[in-house]
């Protein structure tokens, strides 16, 4: 434990600043605000964020966050990037320490030359550390002083000690307050009052520290116009509003961290956006008694002809093996959202990771195999919400959106989302006047040669309609065999229909490829490991070097991604978790090319930065 | 698309059940139909494949009838079961209605997602007392408590018939099987257990009284929520000694009818007036059918949830095989009714224009985002 007794004051910085020649950074740091869980911090730290967004610089947000529920501390991490960089950085330019617990190592963490901003309240609430660093600017802020006589409200009062940091800054650092003041409204759907008693806060501090603060650092924010047109979000919500607008009209699901925002979401969103004519809701979502629950009724639904979907995480997911297992097998349409997190077990249930790719494609028991849909940002949780309830009716079948922590829970620019290009992908459903015409049908059977067969739904009229769903063996006519070669031609063909998958996917979800002119070395990846690619892409590029770059969309993989490994000389595969996972099955899919596949993973229950995903190419 | 065209004859139904118990059928002079017009052997299923006289096919039987008799529309009933000896039956009954046998222990929860996406259907699930009592006994309670509209029936032979003689969650104390040894443990009550979690109908009955068994599953048929059948259904093969209560010995010498009722569908036109006692005791369901429990004051009044309570503890305690409907309650609204998607569209035929919001609401969201 890092218990310091004896506290040094603040060194004086020698390297002090812009005044003292140092050339200003403008749009380009990071700024982390440590918190107490539980005391309100987000409304604060939401509004700087806003605020760099609406003055037009490129900004990301992420919470760093205990597996508890109040007091410990918590980390809430903004970088501006005025070349439009949204990874993670390995050390912030600016540390705001609102919680002793833990303070020195914020203290220590803070990045070369940068900024120390600590609340200085007399009680035991003040940050007392040892700040020996004479390369840092160090900034006290009597946070009690300025924001508890403005707030009458007892309680709120630790709130409004957050809102000082955003004046404080606001002043170092230059933010517009009208700007401060539109994030606020914004945050507040437009209610003036709380807009109002924050902005008496934020005003306060600023004074504060115009009176009593010597800038010697040279970090600043200025306009720019690089967020024009774009929106900002968090991915279980783009995820939910996919799916809304996919049409799911059927939700269960248990509340686990990371993915219980995306329900909250659909619970959210559902009332607005989903009414008939009439005023009925044209959905149901239910609270399940645990995920095992959730899988079946989100079956039970998909089958009686819902668009249905659950979202969850890791431990979630091994609960519903039997049932995605029996859905594969059944073949019954149903989403599965896993918003991943560290495992396993319990593991850092707060904390990212892309430990669930095998998992969640083979769940299931004897030779399943899973479509997965892996989205990579905001826009894509939109996207493939929407796109995985087409995939799961159009084949039948379970589909995984294999979210994470970090794109679900974070705060990200994205573009605005375009509204779906294709009509509700229904699949194969044979109505009366179908079976009239027909004479009968047979459930699993072939008839297109693309492994899909036709189904009836429950309450269809027609006398030939019925048919009796099991996840025993069973004939085209949905009988129980246990006949091996009955078997063995209903497995051949579940084999052929995710070949179509992988054709079709292939199109709706392709692999996004940047291949660079003479590249011997290329990364594939997928997910939320994109961002730290992208930077470390172009800051190599800048260098000389040459790097290819493929990011897979879903699973099964595509077939063009061999003809991509076949163009270069050395691929290494990132990804986020100890195992490798998507190198195993890049491996499998081209056994003839697995030498050139290269691990290049790490599994610290933190995003990716540019700089260990440069180093670990580079090595 | 080939231009192949899916075709498959249907597999006609054959009423072959090979069953001790069942009544024999009485050929009928002239091909009997019912009021939607449909003949007894419509509500077939295919051939057993159940040991012969295991009670589970004498509850197929009874379904067969009381869905007959009631005229039920087999397209708009759904069968579900879950993994045993006793979920595979509901392939045994009604062939041309849906049929979904599940997972062993998890057929609530299909149900609730099938029922909530279609509500107009009448669910009617069969599970075992090892499907229900033990693997499934946390999905059967929450089952309850949302008062999903089915029929749950429970084919109670106190055993694990498909995996061969395991003792399950309703076999006797001090009970000895030939593999399994002795069971030290209580049985669990499914009754009991289900007027606890809130059921509003409750009743246990005997595979081998068609009569009664005919009559509950026709009430239970209308009512508003779920209704569990707990039907004890001796295992010829592994349960079936004198000394188990749920022996057919045990059930013919010791069933003791708690009460007598009649049952008026709510397309049969009778008048209160036409009961003749004063003390029969009329419980109107929501559906507008009416029980009529015959000289109540005589026997156990179903509508006092502690008597039916008292009932079950005491049963227990003295080993009384009681039968009857133990509990009803017709007024708690089920969960469809809950969720509020009781409207005659059901979710599953929303049009698809109804289920993607317009072009304009997203770009009103997205304009809201900036
Ligand atoms: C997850 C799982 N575990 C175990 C089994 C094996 N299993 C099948 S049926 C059964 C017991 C069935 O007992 P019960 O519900 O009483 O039905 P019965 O055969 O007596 O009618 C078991 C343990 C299974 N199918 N699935
Ligand atoms: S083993 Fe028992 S429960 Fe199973 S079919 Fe035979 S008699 Fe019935
Ligand atoms: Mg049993």
């Amino acid at each position: 434990m890092s218990t310091v007794t004896e506290v040094t004051p603040p060194a004086q910085a020698e390297t002090s600043g812009a005044e003292a020649g140092r050339a200003a950074i403008i749009n380009d740091f990071s700024i982390v605000a440590c918190t107490k869980n539980g005391s309100g911090s987000q409304t604060a730290n939401l509004t700087i964020l806003r605020s760099f967004f609406k003055m037009g610089i490129p900004v990301v947000g992420k919470n760093l966050f205990p597996s508890n529920i109040q007091g410990r501390p918590t980390w809430y991490t903004i970088r501006a990037s005025k070349d439009g960089y949204v990874a993670r950085t390995d050390a912030a330019e600016i540390t705001i320490s609102l919680n002793p617990e833990g303070a020195q190592d914020d203290y220590n963490k803070t990045a070369p030359g940068g900024v120390f901003i600590y609340s200085e309240t007399g009680d035991r609430d003040s940050v007392k550390v040892d700040m020996h660093r004479k390369d840092v600017s160090h900034y006290p802020l009597p946070v009690k002083k300025i924001a508890d006589p403005l707030e009458k409200d007892a309680k709120l009062r630790t709130y409004g000690r957050n809102m000082a940091y955003v004046g404080a800054l606001a002043w170092l650092i230059d933010i517009d307050r009208s700007v401060i003041e539109a994030a606020l409204r914004y945050h507040f759907k437009g209610k003036d009052k709380p807009v109002q008693s924050n902005m008496a806060i934020v005003n306060a501090a600023y004074n504060w520290a115009a009176q009593n603060w010597t800038k010697t650092d040279p970090f600043r924010v200025e306009k720019m116009n690089a967020t024009e047109g774009l929106i900002v979000l968090d991915g279980n919500t783009a995820g939910a509003l996919g799916a809304i607008y996919g049409g799911v009209n059927f939700v269960a699901w248990y509340p686990i961290t990371p993915a219980t925002s995306l329900a909250d979401a659909l619970g959210d969103y559902l009332p607005i956006l989903r009414k008939s004519p009439d005023g009925k809701p044209t959905y149901s979502v239910i609270q399940s008694e645990d995920e095992l629950a959730a899988a079946g009724m989100i079956i039970g639904a998909g089958w009686a002809g819902a668009r249905s979907m659950t979202s969850t995480s890791g431990p979630g997911i091994s609960l519903m093996s039997e049932f995605t297992g029996y859905a594969y097998f059944a073949e019954i349409p149903c989403v599965i959202w896993d918003v991943t997190r560290m495992g396993p077990s319990t593991g850092l249930p707060t904390r990212v990771s892309q430990g669930d790719v095998l998992k969640a494609y083979y769940l299931g028991h004897g030779d399943t195999k899973n479509i997965c849909l892996l989205p990579s940002s905001v826009y894509e949780c939109f996207e493939m919400g929407w796109k995985a309830q087409d995939v799961a009716e159009k084949f039948q079948t379970p589909v995984f959106v294999l979210s994470d922590l970090d794109i679900g829970m974070n705060n990200w620019m994205s573009k605005p989302f375009d509204y779906p290009e294709t009509p509700l992908e229904r699949g194969k459903v044979l109505t009366e006047a179908d079976l009239e015409r027909l004479k009968g049908f047979a459930r699993y059977r072939d008839v297109d040669g693309d492994g899909v067969g036709y189904r009836t739904l429950p309450g269809n009229k027609h006398p030939f309609s019925a048919y009796f769903t099991r996840g025993s063996g069973h004939n085209e006519t949905a009988g129980l065999t246990e006949k091996s070669p009955e078997w063995v031609a209903n497995m051949n063909r579940l084999g052929r229909k995710f070949e179509s998958a992988r054709t079709h996917l292939a199109q709706i979800c392709a692999p996004v490829v940047d291949e660079v002119e003479g590249a011997e070395i290329a990364i594939i990846s997928f997910g939320s490991t994109d961002p730290a690619i992208v930077e470390a892409r172009s800051r190599l590029a800048k260098e000389g070097y040459k790097i290819s770059y493929l990011r897979i969309k879903a699973l099964p993989l595509a077939n063009e991604i061999k003809d991509f490994v076949a163009k270069h000389k050395h691929v290494h595969v990132i990804e986020m978790n100890h195992d490798a996972q998507m190198l195993q099955l890049l491996r499998l899919h081209m056994p003839d090319m697995a030498t050139k596949l290269h691990a290049c993973n790490l599994c610290d229950g933190l995003p990716l930065t540019a700089k260990w995903v440069s180093q670990a190419i580079l090595k | 698309m080939t231009t192949e065209t899916p075709t498959a004859p249907l597999p006609t139904a054959k009423a072959n059940i090979p069953n001790i118990n069942r009544p024999l059928p009485v050929k009928p002079a002239a091909p009997a139909v019912n009021r939607i017009g449909l003949a007894k052997p419509d509500y077939n299923g295919n051939e057993s494949t159940l040991c012969n006289g295991c009670g589970h096919d004498s509850i197929s039987a009874q379904i067969i009838s009381a869905m007959y008799e009631l005229g039920v529309n087999p397209n708009s009933m759904i069968k579900l079961s879950g993994i045993g000896c006793s979920s595979k039956s509901p392939a045994y009954f009604m062939n041309r209605s849906f049929g979904i046998n599940t997972l062993h222990g998890r057929m609530p929860s299909i149900a609730t997602g099938a029922l909530i996406t279609n509500h107009t259907l009448q669910g009617i699930g069969v599970s075992g007392d090892g499907d229900t009592g033990s693997i499934g006994f946390g999905q059967y309670k929450h089952l309850l408590r949302r008062n999903l509209r089915m029929i749950y029936i429970i084919e109670n032979n106190g055993v694990y018939g498909l995996t061969k003689g395991q003792f399950s969650a309703t076999s006797d104390q001090g009970a000895v099987l030939k593999h399994a040894g002795r069971n030290d443990y209580m049985p669990i009550d499914m009754c009991l257990e289900a007027i606890i979690s809130g059921c509003g109908f409750v009743a246990r009955s005997f595979s081998g009284n068609a009569k009664q068994v005919v009559s509950l599953l026709k009430m239970a048929y209308a009512h508003r929520g779920t209704a569990v059948l707990d039907i004890i259904s001796p295992c010829v093969t592994f349960n079936n000694k004198e000394d188990s209560t749920k022996s057919y010995d045990w059930g013919r010498n010791h069933d003791e009818r708690i009460n007598d009722f009649g049952f008026v569908p709510n397309y049969e036109e009778i008048t209160i007036d036409d009961f003749q006692e004063s003390e029969d005791k009329v419980v109107t369901m929501h559906d507008g059918s009416r029980i009529v429990l015959n000289k109540v004051s005589a026997g156990h009044d179903p509508t006092d949830i502690n008597a039916a309570i008292k009932l079950c503890m005491d049963a227990r305690e003295q080993k009384r095989f009681i039968t009857g409907l133990i509990y009803v309650n017709p007024n708690s609204p089920s969960l469809a009714e809950l969720e509020e998607v009781n409207n005659d569209v059901p979710l599953a035929h929303i049009p698809n224009e109804q289920l993607r919001p317009s072009k304009a609401s997203l770009d009103k969201l997205n304009a809201g985002w900036k």
